[in-house]
């Protein structure tokens, strides 16, 4: 597991960004943090990192929106849903296959992901602007990916 | 009944209400039935896709019926079906277009495929026949927040959007943490009635830069105060934040309405009903000379009734949508 911290969104978006610059087509990310805690922030920055030059805007009405950079990157919001069996509604399967995935709230739908995924928890830290960053990638391909993983952050990185 | 005044059936699914209604020549409501789903969402606090379009389902036909039955209109007299095919969240929209598209089907008139934010441009012509263009409409519900210049029934210009989060879902987060339940648009506006609005300075984003909103911010910056007061009165937290977003769409709007020679201003979307904007509008256009267009409550929220006129322009200006066309979760408001 990686900890980081950052203060300000701006921060925060350079850290999105900085994850951004491991992934590839297939991958998934989870981010798990209470409202205001920055996961669209995040997504903002690692939208732009990948060449999304459209404003990325909270999709918890859409529950999915699409950009295309150098990579498709599909934003997910399931703030509202109940549980994974609601999840049929956004055809992920399809999703996935199609670019990488970011998922809101991911936590509520845990079962319906797959295993193998970086999960960010964000956490509100001492001062309004702080946050505290939780990474843990599952599964074998963020196995191989943890030392530049933890390169990427370590301008940000704290001990946990 | 005359070609021009011809009425269209129009039904509404693309998110927690099922509507349908019939409105003569685009202009003369002649029923308008809306079922909400508002209990069902409410121990969720936000609307619950699944559930949306199981209840759609299971609302479409006496919703439908009742409309037709209280229009008084003769199924064979119906001209055409008019459905909202987006944006919206797409196992709802699909209810009200395949239902749709089946009595157009059946009745074998044209079917029409309605942009919902258009649909809620036409809403206010409905209260107001006599409202003159151009006017700048401030379009705010929960899934939309935009600034749009409208020139003539069809021809409009998005001035400014979001650029992060709709107003109406700062509304519905926000009371979500002050545990104040859902919708909570309705429910800050209640408390906020007993609240001082200037209690607290919270931040006006973007308020002089560009035609843009920005409303993450603000969420964000209420969840800290409250995390480091949390014994503050609630009223007065929800009156503060409650200003801080009217005061950004008025101030937007009175300023394209001077720059871009408006008549007036308009309200639109679930977030117009919200009384402190109403005010602030009704406050803006006394001072400024403009005319001020605030809709009722039934057509500012989701209605079928906008959908049925929308679809009577959209009828005559472009002729009927083939029926290949489907429901779209992401469509965007035609300019030009």
């Amino acid at each position: 597991m990686l900890g980081c911290r950052t203060a300000g969104v701006g921060e925060t978006r350079a850290l999105g960004g900085a994850v951004a610059a491991l992934v590839d087509v297939g991958d998934v990310v989870v981010l798990v943090g209470d409202l205001g805690a920055g996961k669209t922030a995040f997504v903002q920055g690692f939208a732009a990192s990948l060449g999304v030059t459209a404003p990325v805007t909270s999709p918890t009405f859409t529950l999915a929106n699409r950009y295309e950079g150098r990579l498709v990157v599909n934003h997910l919001d399931v703030y509202r849903f109940d549980g994974p069996e609601e999840v049929s509604d956004l055809a992920l399967p399809e999703l996935l296959d199609d670019g990488v995935t970011l998922v809101e709230w991911g936590d509520t739908i845990a079962s319906a992901l797959p295993s193998e995924h970086l999960s960010v928890t964000i956490r509100f830290g001492d001062g309004d602007d702080d946050r505290s960053f939780e990474l843990r990638g599952r599964g074998e391909t963020w196995n191989r990916r943890a030392d530049r993983l933890r390169t990427a952050l370590k301008g940000w990185a704290v001990p946990c | 009944m005359t070609a021009s005044g011809e009425p269209i059936l129009g039904i509404e699914t693309s998110c927690d209400e099922t509507a349908a209604a019939v409105v003569a020549g685009g202009r003369q409501v002649l029923s308008s039935v809306v079922s909400s789903q508002i209990d069902l969402h409410a121990r969720y606090g936000g609307v619950v896709p699944e559930v949306a379009g199981r209840a759609h389902v299971e609302r479409m036909v006496p919703v439908v019926s009742q409309a037709l039955v209280e229009s008084a209109v003769d199924d064979s007299d119906i001209a055409a079906v008019g459905a909202t095919a987006g944006p919206g969240l797409v196992g709802a929209l699909l209810v009200g277009v395949s239902a749709a598209k089946a009595l157009a089907l059946v009745w074998d008139v044209p079917f029409v495929a309605v942009n919902h934010l258009e649909a809620h441009l036409h809403a206010a012509f409905l209260d107001e026949p006599s409202l003159e263009l151009p006017v700048v409409v401030v379009l705010v519900s929960g899934g939309h927040t935009m600034l749009v210049l409208m020139e003539e029934r069809l021809r409009y210009r998005i001035l400014g959007a979001t650029v992060d989060d709709a107003a109406g879902e700062a509304f519905d987060k926000v009371a979500r943490y002050m545990g104040l339940g859902y919708p909570g648009g309705p429910a800050i506006d209640r408390l906020s009635g007993q609240g001082d609005p200037d209690a607290v300075a919270f931040p006006r984003a973007m308020l002089h830069d560009g035609w843009n909103f920005s409303f993450s911010g603000l969420k964000t910056s209420v969840i800290n105060y409250l995390r480091r007061q949390p014994d503050s009165p609630a009223a007065d937290v929800a009156a503060s934040f409650q200003e801080a977003v009217a005061d950004v769409l008025v101030a937007k709007a009175r300023r394209a309405a001077a720059e871009h020679g408006a008549l007036g201003l308009c309200l639109a979307g679930g977030v117009a009903a919200n009384s402190r904007l109403r005010e602030m509008t009704l406050d803006a256009c006394t001072a400024d000379g403009l005319a001020a267009y605030l809709p009722s409550r039934a057509m500012c929220t989701d209605n079928a009734a906008m959908v049925a006129a929308a679809a009577w322009w959209r009828l005559e200006a472009d002729g009927p949508s083939p029926l290949t066309v489907g429901a779209d979760p992401s469509l965007s408001l035609p300019e030009g």
